[in-house]
């Protein structure tokens, strides 16, 4: 299977995980959706009809008027196609389109901090803050733990090796946003250094925003540091340890080339493919694990919006969240494969 | 797999993190077991039911705090009396006495005097003191309410009523501004100056019944302190120790059941599909596909928000995403299985592909699910946590994740309550840690290229 067709069916895949997802969130709250469309259908018409005193003046009795009210949301539901039930075709098929071509609609609570209520106005003014807390501590992470890992295995069995061992086996079994409780206690309470909330009081117009988002984002930064790198460690270490036994690398010594050149050229050179899947992988593990993170931390990213979003059951910016987190998390698990079948061309011809 | 089963004990014998890991599950049960054997199951219901907290101290530290303290903080206690009664001619007299050794460094949160009396008439309740210093006073005085027939009145006599600190102050002098200061203070202050009298303080209660009819089915008096028990009281005055003694068996059952059903579906789903091969591999494999890459906790999140939260659907919505990844390793394993040279003997024969498999693939794989269990038990706990921690759980239990969202919304981290965040989090960790263990080691067992 060449390069090219091996990309092309993942990337069938992941489309088909995306439509499913889709799907199943459509499912999941389209009726729930449905009777709240149809609820704030009939409040606008009722308003309308208040509202118009001349067209209230010319009903004789309320009965008329109800009868008149009624026909009016009829036909409006009928309009917006809330005569039919959600899993029919034709509706779903749109509900989908619209989706797939991002137009969420409005969403029902929620506002950005602009006080647009545009579902997307709303996504795109949160996702960069995500991006940038989470792709920050994957980078940090992932230096910090190939350097670690890389010296732990240059000295297998040696007190830092099982400092490293021991500390990603412990560090992996705390749940990170426990660990941001800690880290809020400690660092908030206890020595006050960083503000317990994360969200930056200088509104996003003012210059000194950035600065200000900078110094919120230390404490989830540390935080996701602290508990991803210890693993990342010992990962790097499993790979390279497995690596530094084979035969080339003996032959490199036998060469008399130094350990150290041996260690971070080529051997890290050849544990680069697994090392670049796991980044990617990492990268989506904890997008998806950003709606505690950022509920703890109060960091105004997508997963607290999707946080809020769920606690005011505000459909329209819960799908379109699920959507852009779904479609995120697709993208980086593509990625970790197609990094993979470059660099390690074996995978293609299964 | 020729190991007999001894060889697999004394394997694990040697293995240290084996032996770590199953002495902290043993601990994990023992406590569980207790926590059956002494708290009664209906504790559940009354943890969210704040009347049954009332007699607790609201957000007290840990009482061991004391010891690390050169400043004693005061111990929340609930007094038992000691009942002595008198008759009279017709009437009757009830003196309970309660005796405390008040040496503490500072002063207590409240005192609260909590009575059941069964009664007809109208008797007399009072309240007095009397202090190590020898000064008495009267602290609270009141006749209960009239009954015509023989009934049961419930009453509370509080600190905090104004009544209390007029009657201290009419029968001691006090050398200090006490203006704004409440009545525990007075009732356990020097009179010089504003500073705890340490020594036994005796409070005294006595009822008077001219009807001689009376008797008192409830009486404790609680001295509110600001330090409770072996892990302290929330915000809404739970105690915690209950809370985190409920949560194990808990976790366990949370995590013992996910992982379990997630391997079974897992391993079945794929050695069929391994074993079967061809188009309904593929079918099976991209099922898998879709399934292994969608976002679980988005998912989990809808899930729970618009199917139900209970804790037994929560369970089963953790199976639906936990068995893919088992699914997977279990259909390549079946494949290499597969070719193996006593298999096509038995297909050769004439076995069905379901013997097969139950007899000759399942067995192999055995030590491989073993270990999977044991390795997927604390993800399906902390997946638990976390979604209980954003308020999706089952909140008619007290789990873990249940303390921290609690201990979360009423900003405990900001505040400095440590002994509230402290001890879930650290048993989720100590009960993965024991499972991470014991997977290892089975691992290890399992496959002993890997030890090395």
């Amino acid at each position: 299977m060449g390069f090219k067709r091996y990309l092309a069916k993942r990337a069938i895949t992941m489309f088909g995980v995306l439509m499913a997802t889709l799907l199943i969130t459509i499912a999941l709250v389209g009726s729930n959706m449905d009777s709240i469309l149809k609820q704030s259908v009939s409040l606008e018409v009722r308003q309308q009809v208040t509202n118009d005193k001349t067209l209230i003046a010319s009903f004789k009795d309320p009965e008329q008027l109800n009868k008149y009210v009624q026909g009016q949301i009829k036909q409006r539901e009928m309009s917006l196609g809330l005569d039919q039930p959600w899993y029919v075709p034709s509706r779903l098929g749109l509900a989908m389109y619209k989706i797939l071509t991002l137009d969420f609609g409005h969403a029902k609570f929620l506002t950005s901090d602009t006080g647009s209520s545009d579902v997307k106005d709303i996504i795109l003014e949160k996702l960069p803050r995500t991006v940038l807390l989470f792709t920050t501590a994957t980078i940090v992470i992932s230096l910090l733990g190939i350097f670690l890992g890389s010296v732990a295995a240059n000295k297998v069995n040696s007190m830092l090796d099982r400092i490293t061992s021991g500390f990603a086996i412990v560090s992996s079994s705390f749940p990170v946003w426990w660990v941001g409780l800690i880290m809020i206690f400690l660092f908030a309470f206890l020595y006050p250094i960083f503000p317990a909330r994360a969200t930056p009081e200088t509104s996003p117009s003012e210059p000194g925003y950035l600065a200000s988002l900078l110094y919120h984002m230390a404490l989830p930064l540390i935080t996701l540091v602290l508990i991803g790198f210890g693993s990342w460690a010992y990962l790097v270490r499993n790979f390279l340890v497995g690596i530094l036994q084979e035969d080339f690398i003996f032959a490199k010594r036998a060469a008399g080339i130094s350990a150290r050149k041996i260690l971070f050229k080529h051997a890290l050179k050849n544990a680069t493919p697994p090392i670049m899947t796991v980044m990617a992988l990492s990268l989506s593990g904890s997008l998806g694990g950003a709606i505690i993170t950022e509920a703890v931390f109060d960091w105004p990213g997508m997963g607290r919006l999707y946080y809020e979003a769920i606690s005011v059951l505000d459909l329209p910016v819960i799908i379109g969240a699920t959507y852009v987190l779904t479609a995120f998390f697709l993208a980086s698990i593509f990625l970790a494969d197609v990094l993979y079948s470059y660099f390690d061309p074996r995978v293609r011809r299964q | 797999m020729t190991l007999t089963s001894k060889e697999v004990w004394r394997e694990f014998a040697s293995n240290k993190m084996a032996v770590a890991g199953f002495a902290i599950l043993s601990v994990l049960i023992s406590m569980s077991v207790i926590a059956f054997a002494t708290i009664p199951a209906e504790t559940f219901r009354q943890w969210n039911d704040p009347s049954s907290w009332l007699e607790f101290p609201k957000s007290a530290q840990p009482s061991w705090v004391n010891l690390f303290l050169s400043e004693k903080i005061p111990e929340h206690s609930i007094l038992a009396p000691h009942e002595y009664m008198k008759k009279s001619g017709n009437a009757s007299v009830i003196t309970d006495v309660f005796v405390s050794d008040y040496e503490y460094d500072s002063f207590p949160s409240d005192f609260i005097y909590h009575y059941s009396a069964r009664y007809q008439g109208s008797p007399l309740l009072q309240l007095s003191v009397v202090r190590p210093d020898g000064l008495s006073a009267v602290l609270y005085s009141s006749s209960l309410p009239l009954y015509q027939t023989r009934e049961v009145f419930d009453g509370l006599a509080f600190s905090a009523d104004d009544a209390v600190k007029t009657n201290i102050l009419s029968s001691m002098k006090f050398g200090f501004d006490y203006g704004f200061l409440p009545s525990q203070d007075l009732v356990f202050s020097e009179l010089g100056q504003e500073r705890v009298l340490k020594g036994t303080y005796v409070f005294k209660v006595t009822v008077y019944d001219p009807s001689g009819n009376l008797s008192l089915d409830k009486s404790q008096f609680v001295l509110g302190g600001k330090v409770y028990g072996l892990l302290g009281t929330d915000e809404l005055r739970r105690d915690l120790a209950v809370g985190v003694l409920w949560g194990t068996p808990l976790a366990l059952f949370i995590g013992v059941t996910v992982s379990l059903g997630s391997v079974v579906i897992g391993l079945v789903y794929g050695v069929y599909a391994g074993f079967k091969g061809r188009a309904t591999d593929e079918v099976m494999m991209r099922f898998n596909d879709i399934i292994y890459a969608m976002p679980a906790l988005p998912l989990l999140i809808i899930l729970a928000v618009t199917i139900g939260n209970s804790i037994f659907l929560i369970v089963g919505f953790l199976v639906i995403f936990g068995w893919v990844g088992i699914a997977k390793v279990s259909r390549s394993m079946a494949m290499q299985i597969k070719t193996l040279q006593y298999i096509e003997a038995s297909k050769l024969m004439g076995q069905k592909d379901f013997r097969i498999i139950l007899k000759h693939v399942l067995p192999q794989l055995l030590p491989y699910a073993f270990a999977s269990i044991a390795i997927s038990v604390p993800a399906a706990i902390t997946t638990e946590a976390g979604l209980s921690f954003l308020g999706l759980g089952d909140t008619s239990f007290p789990t873990w994740g249940q303390i921290l969202h609690d201990a979360s919304s009423y900003g405990a981290a900001e505040r400095g309550m440590w002994w509230w965040i402290l001890p879930p989090g650290i048993m989720i960790a100590i009960t993965g840690l024991a499972f991470v263990f014991i997977g290892n080691a089975m691992d290890a067992v399992a496959n002993p290229k890997l030890r090395r």
